[in-house]
Order: structure tokens, then sequence, then C-alpha cells
């Protein structure tokens, strides 16, 4: 049996009353419901307060650089593929400084889940614009407001085919535990948002403007592999902001395109020295 | 050396000059000489001016001579541009094709087209004939030519190879019947074959990856690292390596370390611009003490330089790359066999020390072809440097993943295995890997992973001293000039200048008091490098205190030869 506390409790340098707090909540949840003992976990994260999340976790971790969470967390899952890869980022770390990394970790399809803190601002450097940052938002570096348009995760991923694209939220840490879940259980690469407020800087997407707003979607409103349903759905951000599972797919995953994967992980295999003779005929 | 000869192709991207250019060099070497091939192109893929040039003798030659004996002119600006190399040589023209200027004695028309149309029905043909004509008029067995090409068109069926074999002979045949002067370069095959191979600096390096137990790969590709990518990528399955074109550069070092701490042995190839993009990355493998090869093969910059072309110019790059102080090491190979041995040396020392190694190339050594002695798999071993099984029951629920150690090596173990858990950080943390931002801790974790530093230098060699001991004059240098260095000692000597070289190639960290040991004999240091700075000189003095005399530097592209060196040193009035 795996439990909550086999996941650890530890101080953070959290604010009090952030949103991340919640998310630890349903990660530790998601992972004790579904038997995951910490050994066979490996989280992997950027740099930012989102980024911070493994630290308070009873697991493996390798805690990276701002914006790099996903090719680390692409090539570990490739290196020992029995373990449950899940990247944790911020919007800043995953849809800006790493932007780039989350078009081709999207391509390439590897059977991670990537967790992105979307709290539409950067929190660690105190407060500036974030690329999901609502437009006319002010800041002290924006001081006219936001002009760029915000990013739309859930739509981006939908349109490159992500294999699992869901939204969650901060203050339904029931509804956000069993959408870990499904997303980690979820073959192939599992993109969740979760909108998840700044009570210290983002003074514009609060706790009370989330709860406004959201809604959660009815199982069946659509077929979930309908990619043009799923897209309509993900343009949907004002008044009511849609919350659940909006898509998946079965694409191959990349693990699978590597023979050598199939009889065991790539760790796992052992290299003999003696078999480059052959190669070096070549060269007499 | 009683023979020393110098084949040189011309002619445009796309004609062809690097198939002919491997044919005959491999040809040579089967019938027993010694090669060293080099290239020079320019960043196209069509038109310009391309050389291959193939140097053979029977001794040994590491580097490539400035005349040319035989000229194969595939387009007038190459005889244009090359007829004033030419010894008392011979240039292969075919003048149905090529319209040249002016006449010259040395030239001599063989019909390539028209044989390869005749013979081998396809005007494709023509550049084999090319290759049986220099074979002729080297007045050598036309054999190993043969098994050259059946082995190269063994793919393409038995059609092709006949084909090839018939054009070959007739281009043979013809330079033997036609050539007005009989035979004129009467060199004959030297009796001993020797357990010889032909190899360029890239594929040594990838078949020394290979070899080493290889696991994962990433790259962005980038001319002249590109060459050892290829190589790897196209036995990866044979292998088990996984091989992963990054996005960009930035993603393929955070690749290899998130590999890397997850248990694969994993490297990068890059060139100096793509390094720019992994000096972030590079600092957090320092940080999480990930182990990593980084292969750096280097090009003239700044920004995209001289794309196809040589320089040794990002050694205090490499060496200071990264925001913060950390251990790293540099070996430089300068002949393809260290190459192979050294790419080996190389992932063994990450693993020991877990530090990021880099292994530093140069468009010369990557692209030349040389010959050196069949590699011995047999020396090559794979030391992992993990905690054992036994070892990691004893360490159950309390595993440091950081601990102080006295040499600062800490037990390195892999993330899956129960009852521990690995975690890094790219933060300063404690022994746990968890962020502890106190000033003691800082101190004791930079204190530690320093101390790694001290152990590794005792570990590193020494340079190479070749040539007489107590010479006058002795030349330093690094990593790829070690051939045309070495041939500048040769002739030196034997003009009556006693002259040593001290070569390099364990770079960084240097062994300091060896180091000046070995150099303490030498009366006048003069220290040769590809670049414009003299970094090697300046990492000298940085790390020995030891002052060399004058510099013979070289930044137009190109590599040294050695007159090249030797002429340099008459400039500075040394000789
Ligand atoms: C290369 C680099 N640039 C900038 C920073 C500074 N930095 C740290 S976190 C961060 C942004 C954090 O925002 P986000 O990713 O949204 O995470 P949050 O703190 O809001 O959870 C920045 C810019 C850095 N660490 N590295
Ligand atoms: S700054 Fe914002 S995101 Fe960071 S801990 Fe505080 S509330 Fe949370």
């Amino acid at each position: 049996m795996v439990s909550v506390e086999d996941y650890g409790e530890y101080e953070t340098a959290w604010c009090p009353g952030c949103g991340d707090f919640n998310i630890l909540k349903a990660v530790k949840a998601a992972l004790a419901n579904l038997a995951m003992p910490p050994s066979e976990v490996l989280m992997v994260s950027g740099i930012g307060q989102a980024g911070k999340l493994p630290q308070y976790l009873n697991c493996n971790f390798f805690n990276g650089l701002h914006g790099r969470t996903l090719p680390p967390a692409t090539a570990a899952k490739l290196a020992n593929h029995e373990l449950t890869v899940i990247a944790v980022a911020g919007d800043g770390d995953c849809y800006g400084e790493g932007g780039n990394h989350l078009i081709h970790a999207v391509r390439r399809n590897p059977d991670i889940t990537v967790i992105v803190h979307n709290n539409q601002i950067y929190g660690l450097t105190k407060g500036q614009a974030s690329p999901t940052s609502e437009r006319g938002m002010v800041s002290k570096i924006q001081k006219q407001g936001v002009f760029n348009n915000p990013f739309n995760p859930i739509a981006f991923a939908i349109s490159q085919d992500c294999s699992f694209v869901g939204r969650g939220y901060a203050g339904d840490v029931q509804h956000l535990t069993e959408l870990l879940m499904k997303a980690i259980q979820h073959r192939g690469l599992s993109l969740v948002d979760v909108l998840q407020p700044c009570v210290t800087f983002n003074k514009l997407n609060t706790f009370k403007w989330y709860s406004n707003r959201v809604y959660k979607m009815e199982e069946g409103e659509y077929a979930l592999d309908d990619r043009v349903k799923a897209f309509e759905r993900s343009l949907e951000w004002g008044d009511r902001i849609p919350l659940g599972i909006f898509y998946t797919n079965e694409r191959p995953i990349l693990e699978d395109n590597h023979e050598i994967l199939k009889e065991a992980p790539l760790i796992r295999h052992k290299p003999e020295t003696g078999r480059v003779n052959r190669l070096i005929e070549g060269f007499t | 050396m009683n023979l020393d000869l110098t084949i040189k192709i011309g002619g445009a991207a796309g004609q062809g000059l690097e198939t002919i250019g491997n044919v005959l060099s491999k040809s040579l070497l089967r019938s027993g000489f010694f090669v060293f091939s080099t290239q020079y192109y320019l960043s196209r893929i069509r038109g310009g001016h391309n050389t291959f040039q193939i140097r053979i003798s029977d001794a040994e030659v590491r580097a490539m001579d400035e005349n040319v004996d035989i000229l194969i002119a595939l387009d007038r600006t190459s005889v244009d541009r090359h007829l004033d190399e030419m010894t008392d040589g011979v240039v292969i023209v075919d003048r149905d094709v090529v319209e040249l200027g002016s006449d010259h004695d040395s030239i001599f028309h063989v019909p390539m087209l028209k044989i390869a149309k005749e013979v081998g029905g396809n005007k494709i043909y023509a550049n084999t004939v090319a290759a049986g004509a220099a074979i002729g008029l080297l007045c050598l067995g036309l054999d190993p030519l043969n098994e050259v090409l059946k082995g190269m068109f063994l793919k393409k069926g038995q059609e092709i190879i006949d084909s090839n074999l018939r054009v070959a002979k007739a281009g043979y045949d013809y330079v033997r019947e036609n050539y007005p002067h009989g035979c004129k370069f009467n060199v004959s095959a030297p009796e001993a074959k020797g357990d010889r191979m032909l190899i360029a600096g890239s594929e040594a390096a990838g078949l020394g990856a290979l070899a080493a137990g290889v696991q994962f790969m990433s790259a962005y590709p980038m001319t002249p690292s590109t060459g050892v990518l290829n190589y790897v990528a196209g036995h990866a399955g044979e292998f088990g390596v996984v091989v992963e074109q990054a996005e960009d550069e930035i993603a393929a070092l955070n690749m290899a370390l998130g590999a890397s701490f997850t248990g694969a042995r994993s490297m990068v190839t890059t060139a100096g611009g793509g390094f720019s993009l992994m000096v972030e990355a590079l600092g957090l493998a320092g940080i999480t003490e990930t182990p990593v090869l980084i292969f750096l093969a280097q090009r003239p910059g700044p920004a995209t330089g001289l794309p196809t072309m040589t320089e040794q110019g990002d050694l205090l790059f490499a060496l200071h790359a990264a925001q913060g102080e950390f251990p790293r090491c540099i070996l430089a190979p300068g002949t393809p066999d260290e190459c192979f041995y050294m790419v080996a040396d190389a992932f063994n020392i990450a693993e020991k020390y877990q530090i990021p190694v880099f292994v530093m190339s140069d468009q010369y050594l990557a692209d030349s072809l040389f010959t050196c002695d069949r590699f011995d798999t047999s020396r090559i071993t794979i030391e992992r440097h993990l905690l054992s099984d036994q070892e990691l029951r004893t360490k159950h629920g309390d595993y440091r993943r950081y601990k102080l150690t006295p040499n600062g090596i800490s037990p390195r173990a892999l993330p899956g295995q129960e009852g521990m858990l690995v975690c890094a950080d790219s933060d300063e943390h404690d022994e746990f890997g968890r962020i502890d931002e106190s000033q003691e801790n800082r101190i004791r974790m930079v204190d530690k992973r320093m101390r790694k530093l001290e152990m590794l230098r005792e570990e590193m060699n020494p340079p190479s001293l070749y040539g007489p001991r107590d010479a006058k004059l002795t030349l330093i240098g690094w990593g790829s000039t070690y051939g045309p260095l070495a041939e500048a000692v040769d002739m030196l000597n034997e003009d009556g200048h006693p002259t040593n070289l001290l070569h390099f190639n364990h770079i960084y960290p240097m062994p300091a008091e060896k180091v000046k040991e070995t150099l303490a004999r030498s009366k006048k240091r003069i220290c040769v490098e590809n670049n414009y700075t003299g970094q090697f000189a300046r990492l000298l003095r940085a790390e020995t205190g030891i002052e060399v005399s004058d510099r013979v530097l070289r930044y137009d592209g190109l590599p040294f030869t050695p007159m090249s060196i030797i002429e340099a040193l008459r400039e500075k009035q040394v000789i």
C-alpha cells in the first residue's frame, strides 16, 4: 500500500494561500491513489515557484534549469521507461522560456505527464507578465498593460495533436486529483494546465476570479478524440472557463520507436566493446 | 622516407571529389602505403572550388604537403589555381570537357568522359576512370583499386561493380599506353602491408563512443561535429544507442543530462555556435554532478565564422563557459587513434568524477583521413562507478547523492531502486539534494565539488615528448596540430636544428608539477596554435607560471603544414 504520507511532508517556501499548495496535495493524492511507490517516480522540474514542487515530495527528482523541464524529462524516460516521469513547470517555464521544447515534446510524444502551474504571472521573479497573462494586465515591466495576446496552451496542444490535453484548477483538489490520475495513466504525452492563483502578485486572476468562471465539462459531451470539437472547446475563455479533459488520442509513443527499449530499459543493456571490431574491419 | 607523393583532386562541389578521393586513398592504403588525406571545401553544396589531397609514403605521414605531384583537374579553376603547386608532376585533365587557357608541359589529356561513355555506358563513371588513370600514372597494380570498388558498390549490384571495374581498367590502360614519358612515377608498393586502417577523426571518435558503450546521444547538427553524430546514428540500432536529434543545442545537453542522471552513458556533439547555447546546461552538469561527454569540434568563429574550415579557437571558451565555478575536464586528441581511445577515457573520467568532460576536435582532425594502426578494443574499459546492489542495500534509507567525502566524489546511484531516492538540484543543495541556501552548506558543497579537481589533476597525462630530449628548441602544441608539428620537428632535426615537440592532449586540469618538470629542460619554447590569441600558451602560464618565448599562430581557416611552421620559425628568426 502506498499512502499520501509516503510522499512526505516538507516545509515550503511558498506564500501562505498560494495555489501551489493544492496542486501539491493533488499530486500526492494522485500518486498514492495510483499506488505508485516513490522510488519509481521521477519528478523533473525547471525553475520558478512551480518548479520547487518536487522539493516538497519524497520521490526521485531532477530540478534543472528555467524553461528546460521537458528535455531532461523526455530523455530520462528514454533512459529508463519503467520510471513514472512527471514534469512540473510554471507557465513562464513551459510556455515562455521553454516554449520551443513544448512544441517538440508534443511532436515526440514520450509517455510523460506535464503539469503546468498556470498562474498567468511570474511568481519567483516577483510579478512580471507571463505568456498567459491577460491583455491589459499592468505590471512593473508592462506599465501600460500587456500588449501581447495570451498564449492558449490548450488550443495549442490540441492543434499539435498532443496525446492528452486537460485543464485543472487549484481551487478544486478533488477534480484535479482525478484529472492527474488519468493524465499519469494515459500512454503518451499528457499536458495538464492547472489554473493556479498567485495570491501575492496576480491581483487580477484570483481564487474568486477563477471560481466564478470555471465549470467542469460533462463526460461524454463529445468524443474525446474529436479534434475539431476539442479545439472549439479550447477557445472558450472569459466568463466561462471549462475544466477537464479536452482531448485524447492514441498516438504511438517515443519509446516504442526504439527497438532496443522493447527488451528492457536502456540503462539495463550491457554494452560490449568487442562488437566494434567488425566496424573497424571496414576501415582497413 | 624514400617515397613521398601528393595527389590532388580539384573541382567544384557536386563533382564527386570526395568519392574519387576516398577510393584512391583506400586503394593506396591497401597497396601498403601510409596515406594522409585532407579536404578543403567551401560551405556550399554545388559549385565553388574544392580540393581533396592525398599524400602517400612508405613511411609514416602525419600531415599534408604543399607540393603536388599528380593533379586531377575536374575543372579549369583547378588548373589555374594549382599549376604552380606542381613539382615536376602531371596534371590529368579531360580536355574534351575542360577548356584550358594556356598549355603547359605537365598537362596530360585523358578522355575520361569518352571512356566512361564508351566502356561504362554512362558519363557517371568518369571519376572512376580518373581513379584508374591515377593508379596507372603511379604504375601500381590495379587489384587494390578493384577490391575497393567492389566493396564500395556491393549494395548496388554486380552490374554496377562490373562497369566500374571495366572503366577503371580502361583509364589505367589509357595512361599506361599514352603517357609520353613511359612510367613517370615508377613506385613500388611496400612489401609489408601492416595491420593498418585509414580513418577520419570523426569516425574514430564515433567508433570510440560505440566501443565505450555510449547509450544516449543527443545533438543538433553543426559542421564539423556532424560526422560523429552521423557515425553513431548510423550504427545506433545495432549497438542499442538511443540517438535523438534535439530541437536545439539547449535541449541537446539538457537531454543528455536527463538521460545520464537516470543512468545512461550520454554524450552530445557540437561546434562552437551550438556549444554557446549549451553553456547554461554545462553549469547544470557542474552543480548536479551529472557525468556527460561533450564532443566539441571547433571551427573558426565568432558566430558562424568559417563553417567548413579549421581553428583551435574555443579552448578558453570551453574552459570558462558557464556561470560559477565547478570542475571540468578537457581532452584534445591529436590523431584518430587518440580520438578513439580518448573518447572512451573521457566517459570513464566523466563517470568517475561525475563531471562534464570535453573532447575537443576541429575540422582538420574531424575530416582528414589518417593511417593508423588497427584500433585495439581490448585496451578499452567501461568503468561506470555506480554503487553496486550490495552497496545499495547497506545504504538503505540513508542514501546521500551529494555525500561529503574526502575526495569529493559522492556515491552515485540511479533513480528507480527500491527504498532509496535520488535527488538532484540546480540550486545549491544539501547532501540529499534538497535546497539549502545557508553559507555553511554553500562552502561545504563548493569545497566538495572542487576537491575532485585536485584528484583528477594527478591522473592527467603530462605532455608527450617527440624528438631529442635535450633540444635547443621546443615546440609546444595541443590537439590536432600534432601531425604537422611532429613532421616539422623531423625536418628541422634533419636540417641540423635540434628541436623537440611537447604535445598536450590532456589539457585541463593540467598536472602542473609534472608539466613543469618536463618543460624545465627546454631552452627556447615556441607555442604553435591554430588561433589568434595563443590560448594554450595563456592556459599554460596560468596553470604553471611558465612563459613561452614566442608563438606561431595561424587563423586563416587552414591547418598548419610542416612547411608553414618552419617558415614562421624562420621569419621569427628562431632558426
Ligand atoms: C535562464 C533564466 N532566466 C531567468 C531566470 C529567472 N526566473 C526564475 S523563475 C522565472 C519565472 C517564473 O515564472 P513561472 O515559470 O511562471 O513560475 P512561477 O514562479 O510563477 O511558478 C524566471 C524568469 C532563470 N532562473 N533562468
Ligand atoms: S509568489 Fe505567487 S506563485 Fe509564488 S508562492 Fe507566492 S503566491 Fe505562490
